[in-house]
């Protein structure tokens, strides 16, 4: 995998004569995870699907792309908040999923690796429907990390999960895509404080950044006290611009 | 408690049936018993199971080329948006046209055989097919289309490999309707011109006042039909299941 590069958006976006996002200047730290919060509405996800090249419908009036130059294409990997599983295909065949759909050869091999690394080595034969809602974001994440993409973005793919299986996935995902440039859309203060390297706020004045340069390398413990101040800082901040 | 359930209901029936009949006394040639249809049908097996052949093969044929070139239409129509455009308002303006209407034309194509029984249970069914697979090949889940993009895939392969399974139970309900539309138009197509088949023999039994004979024919087609109904159904509820499970 090629170094990661950092993503830069800077201009606005419109849909059918409204704007939908911006005018507004946003950067993700290459390598680094840049959580993305603000009110509902205000544009988190459009951003994203323009660094996923998924703005169909909409234009785009400046620019959304790789801080390296090079095109985005190819280098992007998306995680939703539906897990996104095609429940006819096995665990196995959704994690190769890109493959096929891109025309290679699936690599089983390193389907069952990486299902074994998000723990769910046994259930690759299994069909999605057997899957508890925990052990189907796990297969999302495998998907995901089968694409081997520098680039993730995530657009609230926890969300939908319990306390327990939220906080695991995080720290399984905080580790398996250390490597990775990743955007996070995220409504949750908590979860921001506990994955963000940096920590974004998107309004429509434009982008507010919350300080973490005293706080622990991620992922942060839940109960740290780093990880609760910055959880309030994050959602005084949020109560200030809603 | 399950061939309760079937019987009660056929009962009642055979009940209201034999029940109009003692009230109102009609002449057999207006309204025969159950009794005298069920020695009809006895009677005449042999008769009513080789028109039944004729009838079942003109139905089989035609749903499986309705359903063929209804699948390839679908996908035809997904593939190009523009295709779609065109040809969608002519499809939905063709059926505007009584199939009745297309019966002797098509006889007058087809001949009085086999295959203009077929041309009418292929036409009848064609729309509810191709209708119902398009319907869903245009409903998959935008998040499933979203990752497909983002993964990289080309639309060709994003309808092969994802909205043409996602689309799956559209095509099989399509497949339901049309086992019950099947036999409508091969009964159509034999009373229009036929030699042979229940449509044909149906109208020789009304037009000899063998009104017994008839009320068999019509029984031995709605059996005929609720037959592949549940075959169809059956058929499409176990590739549902092993679609998922």
């Amino acid at each position: 995998m090629t170094p990661p590069p950092g993503l830069l958006f800077d201009g606005r976006v419109r849909a059918g004569g409204t704007t939908c996002l911006g005018p507004v200047r946003m950067a993700a730290e290459a390598g680094r995870w840049t959580c993305l919060l603000g009110p509902s509405g205000v544009g988190k996800s459009t951003l994203l699907h323009c660094f996923a090249g998924l703005a169909g419908g909409m234009t785009l009036k400046g620019r959304a792309g790789a801080t390296d130059g090079d095109p985005l294409d190819g280098r992007v990997a998306l995680m939703a908040q539906s897990d996104g599983l095609l429940p006819w295909l096995t665990v196995a065949e959704n994690v190769t999923l890109g493959a096929r759909l891109r025309g290679k050869r699936p690599d089983r091999n390193r389907a069952a690796a990486l299902l074994s690394r998000v723990g769910l080595g046994d259930l690759g034969d299994r069909k999605p429907r057997a899957l508890s809602g925990g052990q189907r974001q796990r297969a999302a994440l495998a998907r995901t990390l089968y694409e081997d993409r520098p680039v993730v973005l995530l657009d609230e793919p926890f969300s939908a999960l319990d306390v327990a299986h939220r906080a695991r996935m995080q720290d399984l995902s905080a580790r398996e895509l250390a490597s990775c440039t990743v955007l996070q859309v995220t409504h949750d203060p908590a979860e921001a404080a506990r994955l963000g390297d940096r920590l974004l706020i998107l309004t429509a004045a434009g982008i507010a950044e919350i300080d973490t340069r005293q706080a622990p390398p991620i992922p942060r413990a839940a109960d740290a006290g780093a990880t609760l101040d910055l959880t309030g800082r994050l959602t005084r901040r949020l109560l200030e611009v809603a | 408690m399950r061939a309760l359930r079937i019987l009660l209901p056929a009962l009642l029936g055979l009940a209201l049936w034999q029940g109009a009949v003692w009230v109102f006394a009609p002449p057999a040639f207006i309204l025969p018993g159950p009794a005298e249809v069920a020695g009809a049908l006895w009677q005449n097996r042999a008769l009513l199971a080789e028109h039944a052949g004729i009838t079942s093969l003109e139905v089989l044929l035609g749903l499986a080329l309705g359903a063929g070139l209804g699948w390839a239409t679908a996908i035809g129509l997904a593939a190009s948006p523009p295709l779609a455009r065109t040809l969608r308002p002519i499809l939905v303006v063709s059926q505007a046209v009584p199939v009745f209407a297309l019966a002797p034309i098509l006889t007058l194509w087809f001949g009085y055989g086999l295959a203009s029984k077929v041309a009418m249970a292929l036409l009848i069914i064609y729309f509810p097919v191709t209708s119902a697979f398009f319907d869903a090949l245009r409903s998959t889940p935008a998040a499933w289309l979203d990752q497909a993009r983002v993964m990289g895939a080309t639309p060709a392969r994003i309808l092969w490999h994802l909205r043409v399974p996602a689309a799956l139970p559209g095509l099989l309900s399509g497949l339901r309707l049309a086992a019950v539309y099947a036999p409508i138009g091969a009964i159509i197509g034999e009373w229009v011109g036929a030699s042979r088949g229940l449509g044909y023999l149906m109208l020789l039994a009304n037009g000899r006042a063998k009104t017994d004979l008839m009320f068999a024919s019509v029984l031995v087609v709605a059996g005929l039909t609720v037959g592949l109904y549940r075959a169809v159904d059956a058929l499409a509820g176990r590739v549902e299941a092993r679609r998922r499970a």
